[in-house]
């Protein structure tokens, strides 16, 4: 790429006393990107965010706007704005004028005339025209975001700054946003960095999305990109839901690896680090790429425990001797009556590339979570 | 007693509305139960405030429109001479209005920087010992404090320290500078407490929203840290502007009393000169100007901070 990234990580650490909370962070952010930093409560992305605010200052390493070295530069004098979380609006200033505020920090000085209609343009571009002189306490949550992300786009930032924006609204307004929050993006045409637990909102929204865990970038890529070439065991687990088989590495073809799983059945897995034979691993199954059948054919053989219907979909819970609990999806066709009840057999299929082996996590392994995941199925 | 029997009662008519009415009946029935706790909980409070405040504030109305006595005290009459007769203490009156809001004015000044620095920027853990620090001079009575000042400021304190080191013949104490001092110094926390708690409650990313909006650290004390605080400040200043309109110990004994308040006037007017109504007449008046301050106060805040409500403690 040959343009100047908007946002640019050079070896970023910043330590709280003894506590590591981001550990030599390098990325680069593209010009009018939509990225999402996702990733567990207490991975850093938080720290990364303010830290392109201006608001943390990072202990080692370099944060860059547009090619500019930020060290020492207060938020104030920086080419980027924030949404925050929980919005952080005034309450003594009405609508208008918390959009104003901004505006009105300018120097040289805007003209007051200047400033109302820039206001009004902002409104209208968020959909709250005429709500102007309202006061924060009697929007609804939905609104204050508006108001939020109008106050921030006014000063025309740089970047745009959105620390989990969309965390304090319901379900079917977060759906909403989602899709303006896009819409917005593109029609502004600048870079947005969207910081969120949430791996839906993450993958739905974004053009990229960097993974992080422990302080690290773990992968950075395209939505589908990470749900179907997850890098490590950690993205498989938490970018959407999937299942975790552990087995021994039982023979070596190229891209393949056959695993041995824990009731002898041997399936043949691509993996994305090298492997050694003997080596114990975990093999991730998306639940979606799993196929149940009635059971005679070939495969694992199962009983289903729990059947979830979810409209469009219905969601399984087999019990496979020897393995454990596997979640299987598989899209509802109306019409035709083909659920599988609770306590019957059923075989479970699945194509030939979907299963991914990764190696255990050694023991400074990252994540906890792996940890039980591998508990509950062994 | 099969479940089915009774559902089935639930379901006609009649039951229904007999429910309805029973439902009625016990929901007045807690109404008034919890009327009564309520009543019973507020009756020491209320007996406590009618004897002492109310009883005596209405004692003091009927004082003020009535005669002093031909040997002193009360005569039962109705006029309004006595409030004719306020332009006589005209100067103590003028004394009081000067010393109340320039005294607050400066507890705000010394205060406020304190209630900052406390809420803001001390470590968190010497937050709660700073404070303590700043309520234990309550402890001890004010006017063991005051007499301390006095001996301080007087000839054998500072002036006689400072007359060691060749500064002679300064006058610190019975002056306005000694007056002040000691107000600030005896008012300061009921000062600093309010402003404190609305420095504290402050919400700190407003103050990150400010600076990523591109203010600077002036501007965004100005129009966010201070605008937030200001129903602490009003509080604060009219707590104190309030009890410096009823003071006259610290005047007495730094200001050397030569310079009279409405404090003063009343003491003189109930125990020394016996002129009840006269008294109690400047007491109504005082009363009728704390009230316009606190109505003035409060209004200032509610716009300023675009707050609903303003707590005046």
């Amino acid at each position: 790429m040959t343009a100047v990234p908007d946002i640019e990580f050079r070896a970023v650490t910043k330590r709280y006393g003894a506590v590591t909370a981001v550990s030599g962070i390098d990325l680069a952010i593209p010009p009018a990107a939509f990225v999402a930093l996702l990733g567990p409560s207490g991975c850093g992305k938080t720290t990364c965010l303010r830290m392109i605010g201006g608001f943390e200052q990072p202990s080692e390493g370099q944060v860059l706007i547009r090619g500019r070295d930020m060290a020492g530069t207060p938020p104030y004098r920086r080419p980027v704005n924030m949404v925050f979380q929980q919005y952080a609006l005034f309450p003594h200033l009405d609508v208008e004028e918390n959009i104003s505020y901004g505006l009105r920090q300018a120097r040289p000085r805007l003209s007051p005339r200047e400033i109302s209609l820039k206001a009004g343009e902002a409104l209208a571009m968020v959909q709250l025209a005429g709500y102007g002189r309202r006061k924060i306490h009697e929007l609804s949550g939905g609104q204050q975001q508006r108001v939020a992300l109008a106050r921030a786009l006014v000063n025309k930032p740089a970047v745009l700054l959105l620390d989990e924006p969309l965390a304090a609204l319901d379900k079917k307004l977060r759906t909403d946003m989602q899709i303006e929050l896009q819409n917005l993006q593109r029609e502004i045409g600048i870079t947005f960095v969207l910081v969120t637990h949430d791996q839906e909102e993450a993958l739905s929204m974004s053009d990229f999305v960097c993974v992080m865990n422990g302080g690290r970038v773990v992968q950075i890529g395209q939505p589908s990109e990470i749900y179907d070439e997850p890098a490590d065991l950690f993205v498989a687990d938490f970018v959407g839901k999937t299942n975790l088989l552990s087995g021994k590495v039982a023979g070596l073809s190229g891209d393949l690896v056959d695993v041995a799983l824990a009731d002898g059945t041997v399936i043949s897995a691509r993996k994305r680090v090298p492997l050694s034979r003997g080596e114990a691993v975990s093999v991730s199954l998306r639940p979606e790429s799993l196929s149940l059948s009635a059971p005679g054919g070939g495969g694992l053989k199962g009983i289903v425990r729990n059947r979830i219907f979810l409209g469009s979909t219905a969601e399984y819970a087999i019990e496979v001797q020897g393995i454990g609990s596997l979640l299987t999806k598989a899209d509802h066709v109306t019409g035709r009556g083909n659920l599988f009840e609770p306590g019957e057999p059923v075989a479970i299929g699945f194509a030939a590339g979907a299963p991914l082996a990764f190696p255990h996590p050694k023991n400074n392994g990252t994540n906890q979570r792996e940890d039980q995941h591998v508990k509950i199925l062994s | 007693m099969s479940q089915g029997t009774n559902s089935g009662q639930v379901l006609t008519a009649g039951g229904q509305r007999s429910a309805g009415a029973e439902a009625a009946f016990s929901m007045r029935g807690r109404f008034l139960r919890k009327n009564l706790l309520t009543a019973l909980l507020l009756a020491p409070a209320t007996l406590w405030l009618v004897v002492f405040l109310v009883l005596p504030f209405v004692a003091i109305a009927v004082f003020s429109v009535g005669e002093r006595a031909p040997e002193g005290g009360y005569q039962a009459a109705f006029t309004f001479a006595q409030y004719a007769n306020l332009p006589a203490r005209a100067t103590a009156f003028w004394n009081t209005m000067m010393l109340a809001p320039v005294g607050a004015l400066a507890c705000l000044l010394v205060g406020y920087p304190v209630a900052y620095y406390l809420a803001l920027r001390a470590p968190q853990r010497w937050r709660l010992i700073l404070l303590a620090l700043i309520v234990i001079p309550f402890w001890t009575s004010l006017l063991m404090r005051t007499y301390a000042w006095m001996y301080i400021l007087g000839g054998r304190g500072i002036p006689a320290l400072l007359a060691y080191i060749g500064i002679e013949d300064l006058r610190l104490i019975n002056t306005p500078g000694a007056v002040l001092l000691g107000i600030v110094y005896g008012y300061l926390p009921l000062m600093i407490l309010p402003i404190y708690v609305s420095l504290e409650r402050l919400d700190r990313r407003l103050l990150e929203a400010s600076a990523d909006l591109g203010a600077t650290p002036l501007s965004t004390f100005l129009g966010v840290t201070l605008r937030l605080s200001l129903p602490g400040v009003m509080t604060g200043f009219s707590l104190v502007m309030i009890l410096l309109l009823g003071e006259y110990l610290i005047p007495t004994l730094l200001g050397g009393g030569k310079v009279f308040f409405i404090g003063n006037a009343l003491v003189d007017l109930f125990l020394q000169s016996r002129n009840w109504p006269f008294g109690s007449a400047i007491a109504i008046t005082l009363v009728l100007v704390s009230v316009v301050v606190l109505i003035i106060a409060n209004r200032i805040s509610t716009r300023l901070s675009g707050a609903r409500r303003v707590d005046l403690i």
